[in-house]
């Protein structure tokens, strides 16, 4: 296989998961914003933050509010991580590695694209928000659900799963980043009504408020909510779960190829690290830190696959 | 009135057409319509665009599909086809000879200006034999219609001619909407074309290729008018698609960056311009090229095809020769026909030209898409003027001729059927044969009246099918 189809294959995956993210981002900040209980404003700008596009959005927009955040994260072009312009990415990368895909995998990256461009087209009103973001988990599931049917195991798989879940991994470290301090002891006046809140939108951001109640059995604690979405591996988005996996799939690629790369010895040493830790350590040796160190390790097994897959030209 | 192919009057079909019409006679104008938009809606999903180029906005479209199929019986294929094949002789023959002893210049017969002042003729490619003599291994030969049995050549695209994806989904769609029709009717298949392009490709390997050759298709990427078209035969032919950015030369020969490291190619089927092929060579600004290649190639170590250079060949300059070029080198009169030409880079030619503008069609020596040309009946007074000016200014840069009333046949409208204008695109593949698809892309002009067939001016295709009888 091409290094550029691998490169392909990668972000597209990237991309169809950080469309979905954004939605679901989108979803928990509209649920945030419709309990009367604190500053609207401010749990627009925490979300902008948690996609990574707060500065963007400041250069494009004079105020925050609901709507502008809105329109900024699921359709417009000038932000790279909106909804719709993660899906243009992805099916444009689908486009280039056509031949490494199948025919169904590829007609429902088309369809989703197709749809949500048609759909997104003008700014949305308020009462069409649920609906829209019930379309975009509908047409990106139908793209996965394509994908896992119809593709052969074999190292585009790998590749196109790898790419999924770094960007997963990303995706939710950032999310308890930017709301790592209502986790901290000293925040946690454990019962209040606005903590509640708080702690199940973190849970909605990655479509876990309901599993928690099943994990945990009770109420929101901040040590569970951290273990849940750091260490617990059977949660799909946990990054212990995130790295299970994309050790799992670099090592089919160890044995496809024949060949180990550093990036098999890096991404094994964080999977190690998450499956070692305990909750309480974190947080005792600081969960911002925790956190800041897993981001740029993450991108380093990034850059560590695009260099030993020849993802780029030298 | 213009030749239809389908109907000798109202209600009286020709023979191909018979079984179809009679079929169609019991058909529901609406659940046609209904047919038609489902066949749009199977072209939407698969991604099946072209880009027009210059229009941001709407970079990617789709071709306009018509069901109604063209038909041609078996006995006007084999004219055809016999035609085709002395072309395609005529036109490897030629390129040799251009590029070796010129002996159709020196006994006359093509004017020397004509070669060496021609930006398709590239002096790189003096002396040196492609593996197994082939030039041109892909040609899309277009074909009109005038009347019983007119066929005129139109034009030779022996460099990279494109179109033929849309041959093989308008046959797939058409197979899928309308199994009956194909019961019916005795349709000769196209669809193994990916198969025999791979087998054409594999047997024009360098003679230093041992085992089975590596084979890919070089194409500009994405933004580029015919993307889907190289992803689509990349991917039926099971080879790679590979952009310029992917290929280096390495010990010799070309290489493609994979995954485990770079892999030799031996056959490169390029969807890129000469212009672009090696930065080294020919345009320096290129990146959509191999720097290199033409060194490899050179040196016998890569298959290009088409072979760079061909452009001398199907240049609209040289096309107003190709009657003499056949009898040349074939010892035989043309079988097809060519379209009366006028160049206008003779002085007396150029003024007949001015002085009818209103009934010519000039085309662009160099240009090709339907951009750039003229035709001048269906031209306003003052589009006329304007292009005389250009014609005045840079005579050589055009030639003229005059407007055949090309052959109809019928498309679905909302009332029924009409007639509109079409050509014919039949691609032919060389090795160490050569073989003619029964059939190829027919286009057809959408707009009532309308002359202009080209994708970028709005005209559709349709499924071609030529009976076995």
């Amino acid at each position: 296989m091409l290094g550029r189809t691998a490169n392909g294959l990668f972000w597209m995956f990237r991309y169809i998961e950080r469309a979905e993210n954004t939605a679901r981002l989108i979803d928990a900040g509209l649920r945030m914003s419709l309990t009367s209980l604190h500053d609207r404003e401010e749990e627009w700008a925490s979300v902008l933050r948690s996609s990574g596009v707060f500065a963007a959005f400041s250069d494009n927009y004079p105020e925050v509010t609901s709507a502008n955040a809105v329109n900024f994260l699921l359709r417009d072009k000038a932000n790279p991580s909106s909804v719709l312009s993660a899906i243009e990415s992805a099916r444009n990368n689908g486009r280039m590695v056509r031949t490494a895909l199948t025919r169904e995998a590829w007609e429902a990256t088309n369809e989703c694209y197709l749809e949500m461009k048609d759909l997104l087209s003008r700014k949305t009103a308020e009462a069409e928000l649920p609906g829209i973001i019930d379309k975009i988990k509908q047409y990106t599931g139908l793209i996965r659900g394509a994908f896992h049917g119809t593709m052969l195991r074999t190292d585009r798989y790998n590749f196109s799963r790898i790419g999924t879940f770094i960007e997963r991994a990303d995706n939710t470290a950032r999310i308890l980043d930017v709301k790592y301090y209502l986790l901290l002891p000293a925040a946690s006046y454990v019962g209040s009504s606005l903590d509640n809140v708080q702690w199940e939108t973190i849970l909605r951001s990655v479509s876990a408020h309901r599993a928690y109640g099943w994990v945990y059995e009770g109420n929101y604690k901040p040590a569970n909510i951290a273990d849940f979405l750091i260490l617990n591996g059977r949660m799909p988005r946990s990054l212990a779960y995130c790295y299970d996996k994309i050790s799992a799939n670099l090592s089919y690629l160890e044995r496809e190829y024949g060949k180990r790369h550093p990036v098999q010895d890096t991404a094994a040493a964080t999977l190690g690290m998450l499956r070692e830790h305990e909750i309480q350590a974190i947080m005792d040796r600081g969960l911002h830190e925790f956190l800041q160190d897993f981001i740029s390790q993450n991108s380093r097994v990034a850059a560590e696959i695009a260099n030993a897959y020849r993802f780029y030209q030298d | 009135m213009p030749f239809d192919e389908m109907l000798s009057n109202e209600a009286e079909p020709r023979p191909p057409y018979q079984r179809y019409f009679d079929w169609y006679s019991e058909q529901k104008n609406s659940d046609l319509i209904k047919k038609s938009r489902d066949a749009e809606n199977i072209f939407r999903k698969t991604g099946i665009t072209f880009a027009v180029y210059g229009k941001e906005d709407s970079a990617e479209r789709l071709i306009p599909f018509d069901i109604v199929p063209r038909i041609i019986s078996g006995s006007e294929w084999r004219r055809l086809a016999q035609g085709i094949e002395q072309r395609v002789v005529a036109l490897n023959a030629f390129l040799d000879d251009i590029y070796h002893k010129q002996e159709i210049v020196k006994a006359g017969r093509v004017p020397r200006q004509l070669i060496e002042n021609n930006a398709a003729f590239l002096p790189e490619m003096i002396g040196f034999r492609p593996p197994g003599g082939v030039y041109t291994h892909i040609i899309g030969t277009d074909i009109v219609r005038t009347g019983e049995n007119q066929f005129y050549v139109l034009e030779d695209n022996a460099r990279t001619p494109s179109g033929v994806s849309y041959m093989l989904e308008n046959r797939e769609t058409m197979m899928q909407m309308f199994p009956e029709l194909f019961h019916l009717n005795k349709v000769r298949p196209v669809e193994n074309y990916p198969k025999l392009l791979r087998q054409s490709l594999a047997a024009v390997a360098p003679p230093g290729c041992n085992g089975k050759p590596r084979i890919a298709v070089l194409t500009p990427g994405i933004f580029n008018s015919a993307f889907y078209e190289h992803a689509y035969l990349a991917d039926q032919m099971g080879v790679e698609l590979v952009e310029g950015s992917d290929l280096r030369v390495i010990n010799g020969k070309v290489a493609m960056r994979t995954t485990q490291g770079f892999e030799a190619i031996d056959v490169l089927y390029r969807r890129v311009d000469d212009d672009y092929l090696d930065p080294m060579t020919f345009r320096p600004d290129s990146n959509l090229g191999v720097p290199g290649i033409m060194d490899v190639y050179r040196a016998g170590n890569i298959t290009i095809a088409n072979a760079p250079g061909t452009g001398i060949a199907d240049d609209k300059a040289i096309y107003s020769y190709m009657p003499e070029i056949i009898e040349f080198y074939t010892g035989r009169k043309p079988i097809l026909e060519n379209v009366p030409t006028y160049r206008c880079s003779e002085p007396d030619t150029l003024q007949y030209v001015l002085d009818n503008l209103r009934e010519l069609v000039v085309k662009e020596v160099h240009g090709s898409g339907g951009y750039g040309m003229l035709v001048g009946p269906a031209a306003s007074k003052r589009e006329c003027a304007e292009f005389a000016l250009k014609l005045k200014a840079r005579p050589a840069n055009y030639i003229a001729q005059p407007t055949l009333s090309l052959s109809t046949v019928p498309i679905l409208v909302k009332k029924g059927i009409a007639p509109r204008h079409v050509d014919l695109r039949p691609f032919v593949l060389v090795s160490d044969k050569i073989q003619i698809i029964p059939g190829g892309l027919t286009r057809v002009a959408i707009k009532q009246g309308s002359l202009v067939v080209n994708s970028s001016q709005g005209g559709g295709t349709k499924d071609t099918w030529v009976l076995e009888d």
